[in-house]
């Protein structure tokens, strides 16, 4: 699946894959969550997912990764996850979740370094290989300075840069992010967006994301899929699937959608008695 | 008041760039605790009601282990002196060095694998089993032992496995492998075998003594053939669990990203849980329950090495054989000739000692 030549030092990630996710059912008990989703992110093309709180976004991903049971069929380049080993998943698929657990007394670099796991194995200790991609990787995202800090003592923005940082020595090819900016301000969460797409850009790397902020996904992602109730009710550019028609239907919001050079961008409007 | 209780995307304010950043040499600690290891042994096999000349013991133990070979090392030891190391002193300190490496992996394995500091060996209820198994066997047991093996011990080992084992049965009744879930169904298994011990034990007063000498904890029987017995189970778990130490690093980042980094999760919880209970439950099999040191010698390891597990494990079976033995020496030493019961002193030692070693990590 992955062609590595022998005796290159440094493999390059791969480019990113086609990820396609055909009749994806899933739920918790008897509570259906997911309805046949049908979704394609084309290689190197980053979608992320809209929709109201309890939509089922969180799901979708964890679905796609294969940690919820589902139905349906999720496809990497045209090869079905769902045979795949979990090592070999592991290594297309890269996952950064929502509210990562960062464990304790661990240094930025022994956290970045598990990335690796999935290419070595388990018992295994680092291979020099692995030791250059973890540095390569901290280097790119600007955590060289912080490699023997504690991830305790590093701030949100960078936290997220050390999760981001991990699910990249994975060298995926899909990248999964669940809500990246959840917890951030507006300027850290532009920091952390601007660095997906950077990584995007020069890898080639395919995205697939939440973003319950619509303004930032509208003016990262280039296309959008809003869920609402377990189904994606409109697909397409964010100008497309952004209208104040689609916020009142599916969020209850009164909205305003402004049509600016970056994106749409969706202005509150607050209720007159 | 989990050790991964870190969130994710807090905004940490105001540290000094530095604060985080400390040097670490695993290496160093690592040798440092093998010294300090083989220092503990040394001294172990010299102290006691009978002092034994340092030189003549290194000698006789050389003499021995070279007298195959064909060398003979003179200055040896006399006769009695001799039969002291090498029928009392020799199997007692290395069965201490034993079931103190063993219980401070297991704990370490345990705090792992739950991603909770409060984690002991005898969390899921091995403690518990083995008491039962130990009490049945001290009160009904018509037979000492089974061939060469006690009955007790042997009750003890049983019993230990059947707690863990019912509480893994629980566990994966009520909520499969997540951890909590879990944790809980050792806590019911273990109030619950608890019980029958106490009950046990009420009904049978003339054995109190032996069943309270037992329940605290016990080397001084320690003999050769308890070292064959335990070794095999103790030597096997503390080889997997030393080699599960990085796979315990991926798991303790949460068992979606776990997964996501290719890593089963609950297969692996359920092969370290099962590796650390039965070196937990040959432990106990032989010693009785000693306390303290699957608990904290751990977090001693952590204070050294922070909190990665592929260096907190072999780490803590170092630090935990030679704070067995020492605490031993202390235990058959401060009242001679009679002698305190370790698990006692265990916790006598370990706790001011521990306690200053928070004192000193805080003000550093």
């Amino acid at each position: 699946m992955r062609g590595r030549a022998a005796g290159e030092p440094v493999p390059r990630p791969d480019s990113g894959a086609r990820l396609e996710v055909l009749g994806l059912t899933a739920g918790y008990g008897r509570t259906r969550v997911l309805d046949a989703v049908r979704l394609t992110v084309e290689p190197g093309g980053w979608l992320a997912i809209i929709g109201p709180n309890g939509s089922g976004k969180s799901t979708l991903l964890r679905s796609v990764l294969g940690f919820h049971p589902h139905e349906g069929l999720v496809r990497v380049d045209g090869v079905p996850t769902a045979g795949m080993p979990r090592r070999d998943r592991a290594r297309c698929l890269a996952y950064a979740p929502q509210t990562p657990v960062l464990p304790e007394g661990v240094t930025t670099r022994d956290y970045v370094g598990l990335g690796r796991t999935p290419h070595r194995p388990l018992l295994a200790a680092p291979r020099g290989v692995d030791r250059q991609v973890v540095e390569d990787v901290m280097a790119r995202l600007e955590l060289d300075l912080l490699a023997e800090r504690l991830l305790a003592t590093l701030s949100g923005g960078e936290q997220q840069r050390a999760v981001l940082a991990r699910a990249l020595a994975q060298q995926p090819r899909v990248l999964l992010l669940d809500e990246p900016t959840a917890a951030l301000d507006l300027g850290h969460a532009q920091q952390v967006l601007d660095l997906v797409d950077r990584l995007r850009r020069q890898d080639g790397l395919t995205v697939l994301s939440t973003l319950h902020d619509l303004t930032l996904a509208g003016q990262y992602a280039d296309r959008l899929a809003l869920l609402s109730e377990g189904r994606v009710v409109s697909e397409g550019t964010p100008a497309e699937v952004i209208t104040s028609a689609a916020l009142q239907t599916h969020y209850g919001a009164r909205a305003e959608v402004v049509h600016g050079p970056s994106g749409p961008a969706v202005l509150p409007v607050r209720a007159v008695d | 008041m989990t050790a991964t209780a870190g969130s994710g995307t807090r905004p940490g304010s105001g540290h000094p760039p530095a604060a985080g950043t400390r040097r670490r040499r695993p290496g160093l600690a690592l040798a440092g605790a093998g010294l300090a290891l083989v220092a503990a042994l040394l001294v172990g096999v010299w102290v006691g009601a009978l002092p034994l000349a340092p030189g003549a013991v290194v000698a006789t133990l050389l003499d021995r282990l070279l007298g195959p070979l064909g060398v003979d090392v003179p200055g040896g030891l006399s006769g009695t002196e001799e039969a002291v190391l090498l029928q009392l002193r020799l199997p007692r300190v290395l069965l201490a060095a034993l079931i103190g490496a063993g219980l401070a992996i297991a704990g370490a394995a345990y705090q792992g694998v739950f991603r909770n500091p409060l984690a002991d060996p005898y969390l899921l209820g091995a403690a518990a089993g083995a008491g039962l198994g130990a009490t049945l066997a001290i009160a009904y047991s018509p037979v000492q032992s089974l061939g060469p093996i006690g009955i007790v011990p042997l009750a003890a080992f049983a019993g230990a496995l059947i707690g863990v084992g019912s509480a893994l049965a629980l566990g994966t009744l009520a909520g499969g492998s997540h951890s909590p879930t879990l944790l809980l169904a050792g806590i019911a298994v273990a109030a619950f075998l608890a019980a029958a011990q106490t009950l046990v034990q009420q009904q049978n007063t003339d054995d109190l003594r032996e069943i309270y000498g037992w329940l605290l904890g016990q080397l001084g029987k320690a003999q050769w053939s308890d070292i064959v017995v335990v070794l095999p189970y103790l030597g096997a778990a503390c080889i997997v669990l030393l080699l599960c130490g990085r796979a315990l690093d991926v798991l303790a980042v949460g068992d979606d990203e776990a997964a996501s980094l290719g890593v089963h999760p609950g297969r692996l919880r359920l092969l370290v849980i099962v590796a650390a209970s039965l070196a937990t439950a040959a432990a106990v099999a032989v010693s009785g329950l000693i306390g303290f040191v699957g608990l904290v010698v751990p977090h001693i390891a952590r204070r050294f090495v922070g909190g990665s597990n592929s260096r907190v494990l072999p780490l803590s079976l170092l630090i935990g054989g030679a704070f067995l033995v020492l605490t031993d020496v202390v235990a058959r030493v401060i009242l001679a000739p009679a002698e305190l019961p370790i698990g006692v002193v265990t916790a006598f030692i370990g706790a001011p000692f521990f306690a200053g070693l928070l004192w000193v990590g805080a003000r550093r």
